[in-house]
C-alpha cells in the first residue's frame, strides 16, 4: 500500500518534470504546444545514445539531456513557435501535431523503432526496505531530483526578479513591453527551459516509461491532462495534479489492471466537467 | 415596409442557397468516376467515406467553432454498431446506418454539454477524453467488439435487397458516394438556413451572438449532436463496405487524420472535407509507395508548411471557385477572431 503511494508519487514527480515545460507554455503563455513530448523524447535519446554509443556514465548525461532540447526550443521558438501566438488554437493544435509527425518519422528512421534501452548504474538499482516500506532507489533519485526542481522553479518564479518579469510578460504582454521588459526574450527563454525541463525528464523516465519513437503521441495525453487538471494559472496546480495523477495511475495498475487507462481519462473527464479551468486553478 | 425586408432576407437566403455550376461539375465529376475509374473503385470508397467524415467535423469545426480532437469516438462507435449489428443477423445496410447513426447521435448529444463548458482548450481535451474512453471501452469490451482482433465475420446483405456488394467495390462505392451526397445536400441546406447563420455568428463572436437572442448552447447541442451522427454513418460505411472493424477505428490519429483532411481542403464552406480527402488519399498513395515507413513525416511537414503560410490565404483561392462563397467572401474575411484568453471566457 505505502509502496504503491511511493511508486506512484515517483511517477507524479516525474510527470511533473515532463509536464513542467508545458505548464509553462500552455499553461502561462496559452500557446497549446501538443509537440512538447518531442522534446521529452530528444531528451531521452540523447542519452540512450551517449550511455549506449559512446559509455558517458548516466549522471553526465542528464546535463547535456537538458541542454539538447532546451537549445532545439529555443531555435524553434524563434524561428516558427514565434509566429504562432497570436493565432487561433486550431492553427497552433496543427502546427504542433505536424511538428509531432515530424518528430516521429524522423525518429524512426534515423534511430530505428525498436525500444531503447538505458542501463541505470548498479548504485541506483535495487530497493532498499525502510520502516517496512519497499523503497525503489532508482524512484528515490527521481523523487529526490525532481524535489529539487519542483522548489527551484517555484524559487525562480516567485521570488527573482525574472519570475515577476515572466509572470508580468504572461498576464499582458502589451503592458509589460510598455514597461520596458523585454517580453520576446522572456518568452524564449521559459520556452527553451520548458523544453530541457522535458528532456531531462525524458531522459529521467526513460527506464520507466519506455522509450520509442511513438513516445511524443503516447505520453501526450498525459501531459495535457496534467496540466488542464492542474490548472493553467500556478506551477504549484501541475504539480499537485502530477502526484495526484500519478498515484492514481499505479494504484490503479495495480488494484484494477482490468480498467486500465480509464482511470485517468474518467478522472480528467470529471475534473474538466466540474471545474472547466481546472482543479487548482485560482479565479483571476 | 416590413414585408419588404422579410421578402428581401428571403431573396437574399434563397440566392446564398442556389446550386452554383462549380458545386454541379463537382458532382458529376464524382459520378463519372463511378465509369472511368473502375479499377480504383476500392479506393474511392475510402475516400468517400473519409470526406463524409470530414464534413461531419466541418459542421462543428467549419461552423460552429468547436475544435476537437476526438471525432474518432463518434465515427468507431458508428462503426461498431454498424458491424455488430450486421454480425448479429441483421444485415441490411440501411438499417445498419440508421442504427450507427443514432447510437452516435445519443453519444453525441450526451457529451455535447461536457463541451460547451470551458475553453477552447478544455473542449479539445474533453473530446480528446471521450475518444480514449470509447476506445479503453472497445478494448476492453472484447467478448462484444473483439478486442484488439477487431471484429470479424460481418456479413452484410444487399442493399435494398437488390445490390449484392462485388470484390471490385462498384456497388460499396456507389453506396458510400450516394450516401455522402444525400448527407451533403442535407447539410447545405442546414448551413444556408438562417439557423446555418446563427451558428456562424456563435462561431465568430459568441459573446454577441448571444446578445441578440441566439440561443447558443441549444444551437451548439443541436449541430454537434448531428455532426456526430454523421461521423457515425461514415464509420458504419466503413464497416459495412471494409466488413471489418478494428480498434483503428477509434484511435488518436483518426482523429488528427480528419482534422488534417479538413484543414488541407479548407474550413467552413463544406467541400473542404470532400476535396481534402481526394487530395489526402492521392497523397498518403504516392508518399507510402515512396516512402512506405516514414510518410507521415511529409505529412507533418505539410502541416507545418500550411499553418505557418496561413491556411485561411490557401484555401480562400479554393473557395472563391464556387460563386456563392465569393460573394460572402468579404464577409467570411474576417475569420475568427484571435481565440480570447482563457481567462477571459
Amino acid at each position: 500500500m505505502l509502496t504503491i503511494l511511493f511508486d506512484g508519487m515517483a511517477y507524479g514527480m516525474l510527470l511533473f518534470v515532463l509536464a513542467c515545460g508545458l505548464a509553462v507554455t500552455l499553461g502561462l503563455m496559452n500557446f497549446v504546444n501538443l509537440a512538447h513530448g518531442a522534446f521529452a523524447m530528444a531528451g531521452g535519446y540523447v542519452t540512450a545514445v551517449l550511455m549506449n554509443r559512446y559509455g558517458v556514465p548516466f549522471l553526465l548525461t542528464l546535463p547535456l539531456a537538458f541542454l539538447v532540447p532546451a537549445l532545439a526550443g529555443l531555435v524553434l521558438e524563434r524561428t516558427l513557435y514565434k509566429q504562432l501566438y497570436t493565432r487561433s488554437h486550431l492553427d497552433q493544435v496543427l502546427f504542433s501535431i505536424g511538428l509531432v509527425f515530424m518528430a516521429v518519422a524522423a525518429v524512426d528512421y534515423t534511430m530505428g523503432s525498436q525500444q531503447q534501452m538505458i542501463r541505470i548504474p548498479t548504485w541506483l538499482q535495487g530497493r532498499v526496505e525502510i520502516l517496512g516500506i519497499q523503497v525503489g532507489l532508482y524512484r528515490s533519485f527521481i523523487i529526490a531530483v525532481c524535489g529539487v526542481l519542483v522548489v527551484t522553479l517555484q524559487f525562480i518564479l516567485t521570488r527573482t526578479r525574472f519570475g515577476s518579469r515572466l509572470r508580468a510578460a504572461v498576464d499582458d504582454p502589451r503592458v509589460a513591453r510598455g514597461l520596458g521588459i523585454n517580453v520576446s526574450v522572456i518568452f524564449a527563454a521559459t520556452f527553451a527551459v520548458g523544453s530541457g525541463l522535458a528532456g531531462l525528464g525524458g531522459a529521467l523516465g526513460a527506464e520507466i516509461l519506455g522509450l520509442d519513437p511513438t513516445f511524443p503521441l503516447k505520453f501526450m495525453i498525459y501531459f495535457l491532462i496534467v496540466v488542464t487538471v492542474g490548472g493553467t494559472t500556478s506551477i504549484t496546480g501541475p504539480f499537485l495534479a502530477s502526484l495526484l495523477l500519478g498515484i492514481a495511475d499505479v494504484a490503479g495498475k495495480y488494484y484494477v489492471p482490468s480498467l486500465g487507462a480509464f482511470v485517468i481519462y474518467t478522472l480528467m473527464i470529471v475534473v474538466l466537467v466540474l471545474r472547466p479551468q481546472g482543479l487548482f486553478a485560482r479565479a483571476r | 415596409m416590413q414585408s419588404n425586408t422579410a421578402d428581401n432576407v428571403r431573396a437574399a437566403l434563397g440566392r446564398r442557397g442556389r446550386w452554383g455550376w462549380g458545386e454541379i461539375a463537382f458532382w458529376l465529376m464524382a459520378a463519372a468516376t463511378l465509369f472511368f475509374l473502375p479499377e480504383r473503385h476500392l479506393i474511392l470508397n475510402e475516400v468517400a467515406i473519409i470526406g463524409l467524415f470530414a464534413l461531419s467535423l466541418d459542421l462543428i469545426l467549419g461552423y460552429a467553432g468547436i475544435v476537437s480532437l476526438g471525432h474518432a469516438a463518434f465515427f468507431g462507435l458508428g462503426a461498431y454498431a454498424a458491424g455488430i449489428l450486421a454480425r448479429n443477423g441483421i444485415g441490411d445496410p440501411l438499417v445498419g446506418l440508421a442504427v450507427a447513426a443514432l447510437a452516435a447521435a445519443i453519444l453525441g448529444f450526451v457529451t455535447s454539454f461536457l463541451v460547451l463548458r470551458g475553453s477552447d482548450l478544455t473542449k479539445l481535451m474533453v473530446t480528446l477524453g471521450v475518444a480514449l474512453v470509447l476506445g479503453e471501452l472497445a478494448n476492453q469490451m472484447s467478448w462484444l467488439t473483439g478486442g484488439a482482433d477487431g471484429l470479424q465475420g460481418i456479413s452484410m446483405g444487399p442493399i435494398l435487397g437488390l445490390f449484392e456488394f462485388d470484390i471490385f467495390g462498384t456497388v460499396a462505392y456507389t453506396y458510400s458516394l450516394v450516401v455522402t451526397f444525400v448527407l451533403f445536400v442535407l447539410a447545405r441546406r442546414i448551413v444556408v438556413s438562417p439557423y446555418g447563420l446563427s451558428l456562424r455568428s456563435i462561431r465568430d463572436n459568441p459573446l454577441r451572438a448571444r446578445a441578440v437572442g441566439i440561443p447558443v448552447n441549444r444551437r451548439l447541442v443541436a449541430i454537434y449532436t448531428l455532426a456526430a451522427a454523421y461521423a457515425g454513418i461514415a464509420g458504419a460505411l466503413l464497416a459495412q463496405t471494409t466488413q471489418f472493424v478494428s480498434l483503428d477505428v477509434l484511435a488518436f490519429h483518426r482523429s488528427a487524420d480528419v482534422m488534417l483532411v479538413l484543414v488541407i481542403g479548407g474550413v467552413g464552406y463544406l467541400y473542404g472535407g470532400l476535396i481534402g480527402a481526394v487530395f489526402f488519399k492521392v497523397l498518403q498513395d504516392v508518399l507510402s509507395a515512396w516512402t512506405p515507413q516514414y510518410w507521415q513525416f511529409w505529412i507533418g511537414l505539410i502541416l507545418v508548411l500550411l499553418v505557418l503560410a496561413g491556411r485561411e490565404r490557401l484555401t480562400d483561392r479554393i473557395r472563391a471557385l464556387w460563386p456563392r462563397s465569393r460573394r460572402s467572401l468579404v464577409a467570411d474575411a474576417s475569420q475568427p477572431l484571435p481565440t480570447t484568453k482563457a481567462r477571459e471566457v
